[in-house]
C-alpha cells in the first residue's frame, strides 16, 4: 500500500482508539469480567491494527475487526496456560458465550454498574468507571480528585483485580439495588464532562465526550425513570452545553457567564433542562445535581428578568454543601457571598478550605482574587490572580485573567 | 462459581447455643437457614464448628512446636461454621450470607474459592 493508504490505516487506527475503546473494553469485560485484561487485550489489537491494515486495508467494521482480535488474544492468553486454573474453560466458556448474551442498550452501562458495586472500596468506584469505561486517563483523574496520581493508579489497580477475582455479578443490579450505586455512576459520568468541558476550547479537545456524557445519561434517565436524579444530571449538562457558543466572543475571547450574549444560548436545550428539572422535582427527593441544575436555572433566568437572583442562588449553595459538601460547592457559595455584598463571609469561607486540596485548584484562586477584589485589597488580588494565571491551561481563559490582572492594577488608589 | 461463607459469632452466639432458654430459638434460625439452602441445592459442603473454647493453635517455628489453647485471634468474633456453595456470583453469595442467623449478630465473610490447579503440563 502507498503512504496515503498506510496514513489513513493509521488514522482509522487511531479513530477507533479514542472513539470506541471504552464501548470495546466493556464489550470485552463483560464477557471476561476481568478488565485489565480485557484492557491488554484490546490494546494488543490495537497494536496489530497498525501493521495489519496498512498492508491489507482498514477492514468495513474496524471495532468488529479490535474485538475479534482482543478476542482471540484473550483465548490465546487462558490456552496458553498463564492461567494455569481449572478455570481456563471457563474463560473460553464466557468468550464463546458471548452471541448468545442479551443485548442491553450499552454493554458500557453495565460494566458502570459492576464498578459501582457495594463491594468495591467506594474511594475506587467512580475513577474506576472513569478510566474503565470513559477512557479518561489516571493523571486526568487524579487531578479530578485532587489525589496523586501514584496512589490513584494503585487504587486502580486493586480494584479491577478484586473485580476479577471477588466474583462480582456483571449484571445491571436489580431495580431495588439501583438507586444505592447510581450515586457513584452520576459522579463519573458529570467528572467525564466536567474533563472534556475543561479542554474544549484546546484544538484536541475530546469535544466527543461531552456529548458521550449526555448520551450516557440519557440512557441511565430512561433506564431509571423513578429517579430524580439521572434528570437533575442530564439537565445540569444541558444547561452548560447550551451556553458553549456563548464562551467566546467573535475574536475568540473567554466571556464570563455574567456577560455571555443570551441569544446565543441554545434555546431548545435549554428548554429540556427546564422540562427535566421540573420532572424530578416530582419525586420530591432532593439530591446534589439537582441543585446543580437548579444553580445553572437561576443563571438562565437572569436576561429574562435581567437581574441575578442572588438570594436563590445563596439558598441553593447553602443547600448543595449540606448535601454533597465539596471544594467545588463551597467556592460557588463564597462567590455568590461576595457577589451579595458579604465580603467578609466570602473570605472566611475560603481561607476554611484546607490549603493542601486548593493550593493547586485554579477556581479557588480565581475566586480568592474576586472576592479580595471585592474587599478592596488590591494587592493580594493580584497575587491571587497571578497564582489562578499559573494553573490555567487554557489560552483564553489565561488572556481573560491576564486582562483583569491589568484592570486591577490600573484602577485608582490603594497600593 | 464456589464461595465459602465464612460464620463469624459472638461470645454471647456461642452461649446461647447449650442454654436451654435460649437453644431451641438459636439452633432453629440456623436449622432453617441450613434447609433453605439445601433445598436450594447449593451446598457443596460445610460444617458447625465447636466453640473457641475447644480450639488448640499450633505454630513451628525453627522446627520447634508451639501449641496454645484457644483460637489463632483473640477477637469479638469467632468462626463458628462455614459452607461451600455454588452459585453464579458474589451477588447471589452474599443474598444467601445475609440470611444466616450470624450475619444479624455478627458478620459473614465471604471468599471466593480457587478453582483446583491444573495438573503440571508433559
Amino acid at each position: 500500500m502507498d503512504d496515503t493508504g498506510s496514513i489513513s490505516a493509521r488514522r482509522a487506527a487511531e479513530q477507533a482508539a479514542r472513539d470506541s475503546f471504552g464501548r470495546l473494553v466493556a464489550i470485552l469485560a463483560v464477557q471476561t469480567r476481568d478488565i485489565a485484561a480485557a484492557e491488554d487485550a484490546l490494546g494488543d489489537a490495537l497494536v496489530s491494527a497498525l501493521a495489519v491494515w496498512p498492508e491489507r486495508g482498514v477492514p468495513d467494521n474496524p471495532e468488529a475487526w479490535l474485538v475479534t482480535a482482543a478476542r482471540n488474544r484473550l483465548r490465546n492468553a487462558a490456552r496458553a496456560g498463564q492461567v494455569r486454573r481449572l478455570a481456563e474453560p471457563e474463560i473460553i466458556r464466557r468468550l464463546e458465550d458471548c452471541v448468545s448474551m442479551p443485548s442491553l442498550p450499552d454493554e458500557r452501562l453495565r460494566l458502570m454498574f459492576v464498578c459501582a458495586h457495594p463491594a468495591i472500596d467506594p474511594g475506587a468506584r467512580t475513577p474506576l468507571i472513569l478510566q474503565t469505561v470513559l477512557g479518561l486517563d489516571a493523571a486526568q483523574i487524579a487531578r479530578t480528585f485532587l489525589v496523586e496520581p501514584s496512589a490513584m493508579g494503585q487504587r486502580l489497580v486493586r480494584a479491577k483485580s478484586r473485580i476479577r477475582d471477588a466474583g462480582i455479578r456483571f449484571e445491571l443490579p436489580e431495580p431495588e439495588d439501583m438507586p444505592a450505586r447510581v450515586a457513584a455512576v452520576l459522579d463519573a459520568i458529570y467528572a467525564a464532562f466536567g474533563a472534556a468541558w475543561d479542554g474544549w476550547e484546546q484544538p484536541d479537545a475530546p469535544e466527543a465526550l461531552t456529548g458521550e456524557a449526555i448520551w450516557i445519561a440519557r440512557l441511565l434517565v430512561s433506564l431509571m425513570p423513578q429517579e430524580p436524579e439521572p434528570k437533575g444530571l442530564l439537565a445540569l449538562m444541558l444547561y452548560c452545553t447550551a451556553r458553549r457558543r456563548a464562551r467566546r466572543d467573535a475574536q475568540g475571547r473567554f466571556v464570563p457567564l455574567d456577560r455571555q450574549d443570551a441569544r446565543l444560548w441554545d434555546r431548545d436545550m435549554i428548554i429540556e433542562a427546564e422540562g427535566l428539572l421540573t420532572a424530578a422535582a416530582r419525586h420530591g427527593r432532593f439530591g446534589r445535581y439537582q441543585c446543580e441544575a437548579a444553580i445553572q436555572s437561576v443563571h438562565v433566568q437572569r436576561p429574562v428578568t435581567g437581574k441575578l437572583n442572588l438570594e436563590a442562588l445563596l439558598a441553593l449553595y447553602n443547600a448543595l454543601v449540606v448535601h454533597a459538601d465539596s471544594i467545588g460547592a463551597r467556592i460557588g457559595r463564597a462567590t455568590v457571598l461576595a457577589e451579595a455584598g458579604d465580603t467578609a463571609a466570602a473570605l472566611e469561607a475560603l481561607k476554611e478550605l484546607p490549603a493542601g486540596r486548593v493550593d493547586n485548584h485554579q477556581p479557588y484562586w480565581v475566586a480568592l482574587s474576586h472576592v479580595l477584589e471585592k474587599a478592596g485589597d488590591r494587592s493580594q488580588a493580584l497575587d491571587a490572580l497571578r497564582k489562578a494565571i499559573d494553573l490555567t491551561p487554557d489560552p483564553a481563559v489565561s488572556a481573560y485573567l491576564h486582562e483583569r490582572l491589568e484592570n486591577i492594577g490600573k484602577q485608582p488608589g490603594g497600593n | 462459581m464456589q464461595f465459602m461463607l465464612i460464620l463469624n459469632e459472638t461470645a454471647d452466639d456461642f452461649a446461647r447455643r447449650n442454654s436451654p432458654d435460649t437453644a431451641g430459638e438459636y439452633w432453629g434460625g440456623w436449622n432453617a437457614f441450613i434447609g433453605a439452602m439445601a433445598q436450594a441445592g447449593i451446598i457443596v459442603k460445610g460444617d458447625g464448628l465447636q466453640g473457641p473454647h475447644a480450639a488448640t493453635t499450633i505454630r513451628v517455628r525453627d522446627g520447634k512446636r508451639m501449641v496454645e489453647d484457644g483460637p489463632f485471634a483473640d477477637s469479638k468474633e469467632q468462626l463458628g461454621g462455614y459452607f461451600v456453595i455454588e452459585v453464579p456470583d458474589l451477588d447471589a453469595a452474599l443474598d444467601w450470607a445475609a440470611k444466616s442467623p450470624s450475619a444479624l449478630s455478627a458478620s459473614v465473610e465471604v471468599r471466593p474459592v480457587l478453582p483446583p490447579m491444573a495438573p503440571p503440563a508433559g
